[in-house]
């Protein structure tokens, strides 16, 4: 199907994401869509799979116009959309949720569905169990079963939005081999929204690159890397040598660390991080990183060995009152047995005993009770502690872990402020944000509140809030949804702090970035970790052969 | 400006609507509700007899309604602030009855304090034992609040039909009336306390002080929005919630004092009245808001002690002024945000697109 696009606008208040957009997608072809955050892929794909309407413009289909009003409306005209994260129904089974897309029968043909399931998934080698529940399944699992819906669906044209985030490097060469047989067999016209360039080269047969709302050009693939990141950027970002940070002084240090949770188990862990350098955790999704990640911050307890920080080991914080409620124990026992001795010498009958024994139980508990509140007035989870200490952890998910929608940025800034006094300063917070806006570059404004910007503007604002100077840097994908400049901005941010001794760990799932900002990495695969590689010795192959759990 | 006057103004669509639907109503039952709506005012407003009984009422419900501000603005679903209250009405009722009876040549002037300090500590511990059965023991604050409300009821029951029961005995109404001295100074012959709103007073500005301008009061609010994110950042959900819940139940302590001290003078079988959930209605129907709180908890308490003399007046149930109050929930749910109500409907797909985040990038760029 021969999709057309003419003259697209879409405007949000001011902000103009789409301003004059005219493209063509022919039938048959690869096409991709590059540009760097807010540039406007995502809001072009939306229009175009019916998800929103445009401001004004026309889209054509096989030189028809056509008007969507809503994404299933566009999908039974042939568009259909290959979401970021996956639009499925998680507690159901795999061919349950295929035939929920068929809305017309009152009693379904699991059988029927089943087998064509099977079958289709065939044809494209993909290995999906009908009868799996879907929150068993991988992200690449989810994707390959919504694109057989799609097609199922008699999708003609296809959109992919970031398809190869998260996924295995297995799932997106079946992927890609998907979508090259529907280009070139089936006659499909493929759209894939991307802002990695070997993807794009990999793939596509053409681009179009869109930059501030605005279409800069279409560019034939292959072709030099180089120019379509002028056309992305206007400017092409030299990359700089690394400087060697790293000095004798030990941060953290792990001996003998074990981990242990219901889906995986590390075992004798044994690391050590200097001041300055910057460690890589390498591996596919689940492999352990993560949780390495979380027991260095105190998040996770280890079952067995020592978490280090500067030498100390890193725990929380006992209450000076954690006797009281062994008190309130004591009590009890003591005042019962007396109580026992009073009933056995005759002095008090059996009503009494009960009586007084349940007045026994009631002081006891006010005291357990007093007791349990002073501790958690006074005790410290070993997280903060790792926090006053110096540490700071940077979670990958924004909102949900990171920042907290509803709160303003200067808000953010009074809560991540080192010192609180308990009359705050508006005024100061606001100057300090205020600054932490510009160095940082984030777009948005004091009272702008979290939920308000772009991802990659929060990915910043969570980055920003990071106090200094500081220990250890924990970060969980520092620069997922980050374009190339933003992300190199990042980094630059980073060695300024490595200069003043912070430590940085990072697990990332982007090979290059491993590779050109690690001192060292450690690939885990499966909960094992590997011996720790220099970077400088070490190769992509390497990496991808400890990824797939080879030479451990 | 035309923004700022509707914002002023719109408050009083929803109560103007209920007022002209309980007219219609009235007029079913062949009343006049001219006559009828003027009764229910003068019983609650139209004298200071009736005032004073509006206002005796209304400061417990005051109390009560700003400890929720604390607990629901960190997130916390405070039902047990009846039994918080309740706890409280008994601590002060201990002081009252059995205090002044162990210590009759004590100066007159030094129970009260002790009623009301004991009130507040009694209300705290109750709370934080729905706290902690949250916090230690994974127990929802809603069921544990519901439990130990019951709890607190049949601890009343057991104080005035066990050790405090009157010595005539066996009713098991109440207990016998406290000494005059033990109580709060009475305005007049009326049920009023003067001290009792200067002290909701306080309460009411140190709250909304507390929660705009304290780092404790963002933390709460913090919490209230993203637990986990406000833990990332540093904020111990454990502290700010036993915290805020027996700061909670501190004010829904006192407001059982001011029951027991004021309204009534002796600890009765149902003390509160169900002012604790008519406050969690209040500050749901607030959005929040301090001043907002003020004023609906005002109305409602005028509502509610103007709805007998309806009954005296006209031949209309006192229940009235429970209808008036139930179409006033129903029209501030429905019409009370003017913003909601003037916006363009939207059609699902485009709900589902408001979500994701406007690029601020292209604004500057």
């Amino acid at each position: 199907m021969r999709v057309e696009l003419r003259d697209i606008h879409k405007y949000f208040g001011t902000v103009r994401a789409n301003d004059g957009i005219s493209l063509v997608f022919e039938p048959g072809h690869i096409y991709g869509l590059l540009g760097e955050n807010g540039a406007g892929k995502s809001t072009l794909m939306k229009i175009l799979s019916g998800y929103q309407a445009p401001t004004s413009g026309d889209i054509l289909l096989d030189g028809e116009p056509v008007t969507f009003k809503s994404p299933s409306d566009a999908l039974s005209k042939g568009i259909g959309m290959l979401y970021q994260s996956p639009q499925d129904f998680p507690p159901m089974q795999v061919v349950e949720n295929h035939l929920l897309a068929y809305d017309n029968a009152l009693i379904l043909d699991m059988n029927k569905g089943e087998s064509d399931l099977r079958e289709t998934s065939r044809r494209f080698s993909f290995e999906l169990d009908p009868r799996e529940y879907v929150d068993t399944l991988t992200l690449g699992e989810r994707q390959q079963m919504e694109l057989l819906r799609l097609l199922s669906l008699g999708a003609e044209v296809l959109i992919l939005d970031e398809p190869t985030t998260g996924i295995s490097a297995e799932q997106k060469e079946i992927l890609f081999d998907t979508m090259r047989r529907l280009a070139h067999e089936e006659q499909k016209t493929i759209i894939l929204v991307s802002h990695k360039l070997e993807e794009v080269q990999e793939l596509c047969d053409e681009v179009a690159v869109l930059r501030a709302g605005r279409l800069v050009g279409t560019q034939k693939i292959p072709c030099e890397n180089r120019d379509l990141v002028r056309m992305m950027f206007g400017e092409e970002i030299p990359r700089q040598p690394r400087p060697e940070l790293r000095s004798e002084k030990t941060v953290l240090e792990l001996k003998d660390v074990k981990i242990r949770t219901y889906r995986l188990t590390l075992e004798n862990i044994n690391l050590t991080v200097k001041e300055g350098e910057v460690l890589g955790l390498a591996g596919l999704e689940g492999s352990g990183q993560r949780l390495l990640l979380q027991a260095c911050a105190g998040l996770l307890p280890v079952a067995s060995g020592q978490v280090l920080l500067d030498g100390e080991p890193l725990k929380g914080k006992r209450s000076p009152f954690f006797w009281v409620p062994w008190l309130a124990a004591a009590v009890f026992v003591v005042r019962f047995i007396w109580l026992i001795v009073l009933l056995a010498s005759g002095q008090i009958n059996g009503l009494r005993f009960a009586g007084q024994t349940g007045v026994a139980i009631l002081l006891a508990g006010l005291i357990w009770l007093i007791g349990t509140v002073l501790i958690s007035w006074t005790s410290e989870d070993p997280y903060h502690v790792f926090k006053r200490r110096g540490g700071a952890y940077v979670p990958a998910g924004r909102l949900e872990e990171g920042l907290v929608s509803g709160l303003s940025l200067t808000e953010h800034m009074v809560l991540a402020e080192p010192k609180q006094e308990f009359v705050i300063d508006w005024a100061k917070a606001r100057k300090d944000i205020e600054e932490r806006i510009k160095h940082y570059n984030i777009k948005g404004r004091p009272d702008s509140r979290a939920e308000e910007l772009s991802g990659g503007n929060q990915q910043r604002l969570m980055l920003g809030l990071l106090d200094s100077p500081l220990r250890l840097i924990l970060l969980e994908h520092p620069t997922r949804g980050l374009d190339v400049t933003s992300a190199d901005r990042i980094w630059e941010l980073f060695q300024e702090r490595r200069r003043e001794g912070t430590a940085v760990i990072f697990m990332s799932a982007d090979l290059d970035e491993l590779l050109d900002r690690s001192d060292r990495i450690a690939v885990f695969s499966g909960g094992k970790m590997s011996r720790i590689l220099q970077t400088s010795e070490t190769s992509i192959d390497e990496i991808g052969h400890l990824i797939g759990g080879q030479e451990l | 400006m035309r923004e700022r006057v509707l914002r002023t103004v719109w408050p009083a669509v929803p109560i103007i609507l209920a007022v002209a639907t309980t007219a219609l109503l009235v007029m079913v039952y062949q009343a006049d509700p001219v006559q009828t709506f003027s009764a229910l005012w003068e019983g609650a407003f139209g004298s200071p007899q009736s005032t004073f009984l509006t206002l005796a009422f209304w400061v417990p419900l005051l109390l009560a309604s700003i400890g929720l501000l604390m607990t629901f603005t960190a997130g916390l679903w405070n039902i047990g602030v009846e039994g918080q209250m309740i706890m409280g009405a008994i601590a002060a009722s201990w002081v009252a009855l059995k205090w002044t009876e162990a210590m009759p040549n004590a100066p007159h002037w030094i129970f009260l304090p002790c009623s009301i300090i004991l009130s507040m500590v009694a209300g705290a511990l109750w709370a934080a034992l729905a706290a902690v059965l949250k916090t230690r023991g994974g127990v929802h604050e809603i069921f544990g609040g519901v439990a130990l409300n019951n709890l607190a009821i049949i601890t009343t029951n057991y104080f005035i039909s066990g050790p405090w029961q009157p010595p005539e005995g066996g009713t098991f109404r109440g207990t016998e009336p406290f000494p005059e001295y033990a109580l709060f100074p009475l305005y007049g012959n009326t049920r009023f306390a003067p001290l009792s709103l200067v002290l909701a007073i306080i309460a009411l500005i140190a709250v909304a002080l507390a929660l705009r301008g304290t780092i404790w009061g963002l933390r709460l609010k913090a919490l209230g929005k993203n637990m986990r994110a406000s833990f990332m950042l540093g904020i111990s959900s454990e502290r700010e919630a036993i915290t805020s819940m027996m700061l909670c139940g501190a004010l829904a302590g006192l407001a059982g004092a001011v029951r027991v001290l004021s309204w009534f003078d002796s600890l009765r079988q149902s003390i509160s009245g169900g002012i604790g959930f008519l406050a969690i209605l209040i500050v749901l129907l607030a959005s929040l808001r301090p001043l907002l709180v003020v004023v609906i908890s005002l109305i409602f308490s005028g509502l509610l002690t103007g709805g007998s003399v309806v009954e005296l007046r006209t031949q209309l149930h006192s229940s009235l002024s429970g209808i008036i109050q139930g179409t006033l929930v129903l029209f501030m749910l429905l019409f009370g945000d003017y913003r909601q109500l003037f916006r363009k409907r939207k059609t699902p797909a485009e709900e589902v697109a408001e979500e994701q985040p406007v690029p601020v990038e292209a604004v500057e760029s």
